[in-house]
């Protein structure tokens, strides 16, 4: 038998498993964000957004489009990879991963890549969503491609670690429940941060979802709350400390490997 | 030609401070069958699941046909095929599917003739459309070895098989695992049976504590350990053994109702016969009376603390 050097077929293998996991449940996958951006939309959008005049320039209703966006594509990155991960580690079928010919970053490569592909699928079915609710125009379509591959692999990254850190479904749910999902609401999805008034809107600096929204929101409509060059920065800097993580978890064997 | 798996200093202390493998020495030979026998929590899993690497080692190291599993870890896993001893599967996966991911896994390219025939061999080919959830534990079984055997692994470990296993299934299991050694593989099983290692293997280990105790060829073994114990409930009890009963060194027990006689069961005179006329001649009566092959604990205690 020939060693390569890549276990291509292996990773192929895993990340054709996953995706044919989310095919599995297709409508739940998919219908359940749509539904969810939908009352965004109703509710924010419409309802609220009407007697909002305009936000940096933009109709407010377009404006929260690269927020709902972010929102979900943070959500559904960590669930997906998260559960990925989780299921096998939980009803033991890790075994036959860490059994196979398999580098670890081969198996990140496979779980983390499904997670992101799922995600960045759910993201474009959005952005099709809110076209019916309010032109669009994006700006720098190159820029938002990269933003939202950068943001899910790297909440991918961050969920894959939450599935091998969580030792039970409700562990599994807490960090996108406590921390994404408050994060992102106070990220500045739905206003700009300029409309804060102090000390609110230093605080709000320091919470990283801004960064993300603000440079995927550039790249919608070329304004930002802080300079696209950072908003890079900032979700690179996360993506290897995640990645550090991963490596950590690989090496000590970490609640895969005793 | 060296040998398929060889082991040497291996070491493993989980966690927990638990030493499961302490200094083990092990070789392996080329197409043989050998069991790892020996008592729960002996360290069995340990030492196939560092082999297989599913665990971890803390010093020591391992050669897979001259490969070290740490350094050359995928030419290592690629030949070895694992059937772990719980049941853990992909519930919602098809028969077929699981067995075939399996076989990815290991960068095998399809091979639907192969899995057919896999599956035929293993009696699942009526199933391969079900999902396992819908399968029955003996099916599920079937499926983990399948799924092992995706990849047509060099070697092929089973931890525990026939643990909760049906005669039928046992049967073919034995069947197979013969087959694959006429094809050149060699299967390595763990057993706290002996019977089982008497009846598959061709080598025996005994394991206790995290320590290999010793390394035998299975009639070497079991004619070292073959002893047998015959015990006889008298209908009245004695006060001390008759001095006419001396040459056969028996003891006393039970307030003197029961008789113990221990005996080589490979020896051409077992001395069984010769005693029982004694006693009818002593006029002392029995009522009941009962063999016994030595137990695994029997064994274990006797290697373990040697013989007065």
């Amino acid at each position: 038998m020939s060693v390569a050097w890549l276990n291509v077929t292996g990773v192929w293998t895993i990340y054709r498993a996953e995706m044919a996991r989310m095919r599995r449940t297709f409508w739940q996958s998919i219908a359940t964000p749509v539904v969810t951006t939908v009352l965004y939309f109703v509710v924010f959008g419409g309802a609220i957004g009407s007697r909002i005049q305009h936000v940096g320039g933009v109709g407010y209703g377009a404006f929260i489009v690269p927020g709902l966006i972010m929102l979900t594509l943070l959500t559904q990155s960590i669930g997906n990879a998260s559960i990925g991960i989780y299921f096998p580690i939980f009803s033991k079928t890790v075994y036959e991963i860490l059994a196979a010919p398999l580098s670890a970053m081969e198996t990140v490569l496979a779980y983390v890549g499904a997670a992101a592909t799922k995600s960045v699928i759910l993201a474009l079915i959005i952005l099709g969503t809110a076209t019916f609710f309010t032109p669009l125009h994006i700006l720098h379509p190159c820029w938002m491609v990269a933003f939202m591959l950068l943001t899910a692999i790297s909440f991918s990254l961050f969920g894959f670690i939450i599935g091998i850190w969580a030792q039970n479904f409700e562990q599994l749910a807490i960090i996108p429940a406590l921390v994404v999902t408050p994060l992102t609401f106070l990220g500045g999805a739905f206003y700009a941060v300029d409309m804060l008034p102090q000390p609110w809107r230093t605080v709000n600096m320091l919470n990283p979802v801004v960064y993300l929204v603000s440079g995927f929101r550039w790249s919608f409509y070329g304004v930002g709350e802080v300079g696209v060059g950072l908003s890079l920065a900032f979700t690179g800097l996360f993506m290897v400390a995640c990645l550090a993580v991963i490596w950590w978890i690989f090496r000590t064997g970490y609640r895969m490997k005793p | 030609m060296h040998p398929i798996i060889s082991v040497s200093a291996l070491r493993k202390a989980y966690q927990s401070g638990l030493i499961a493998l302490d200094n083990v020495d092990l070789t392996i030979n080329r197409q043989e069958i050998f069991a790892l026998l020996g008592p729960n929590g002996a360290g069995k899993t340990t030492l196939i699941s560092i082999i297989c690497g599913t665990v971890g080692m803390s010093a020591g190291q391992v050669l897979v046909d001259g490969h070290d599993i740490v350094r050359d870890y995928r030419a290592a896993r690629g030949l070895i095929g694992l059937v772990p001893q719980e049941i853990s599967l992909d519930i919602f996966a098809t028969v077929w599917n699981t067995v075939s991911f399996s076989r990815g896994l290991y960068g095998c390219r399809p091979d639907p003739a192969y899995i057919e025939h896999l599956l035929r061999d293993l009696s699942l080919w009526d199933k391969r459309d079900r999902r396992v959830i819908e399968l029955s534990g003996g099916m599920k079984r079937r499926v983990m070895i399948a799924k092992a055997l995706s990849h047509e692994p060099k070697i092929l470990f089973l931890d525990e098989p026939t643990a909760g296993v049906d005669v039928s299934l046992r049967r073919d299991m034995w069947a197979l695992v013969r087959r694959l050694r006429d094809k050149g593989v060699t299967v390595i099983l763990t057993t706290h049976y002996i019977e089982e290692a008497e009846e598959m293997a061709d080598r025996v280990g005994v394991i206790a504590q995290g320590r290999i105790l010793l390394v035998e060829e299975t009639e070497a073994l079991m004619r070292k350990l073959g002893r047998r114990r015959l015990t006889l409930v008298l209908h009245h009890p004695l006060g001390a053994i008759p001095a006419e009963l001396a040459p056969w060194k028996l003891e006393l027990a039970d307030d003197g109702h029961v008789l113990v006689y221990g005996f080589d069961a490979n020896a051409e005179d077992t001395g069984v016969p010769a005693l029982l006329r004694r006693m009818a001649e002593l006029g002392i009566d029995f009522k009941d009376l009962d063999t016994s092959r030595s137990s695994l604990e029997d064994i274990f205690v006797s290697l373990v603390e040697p013989a007065p």
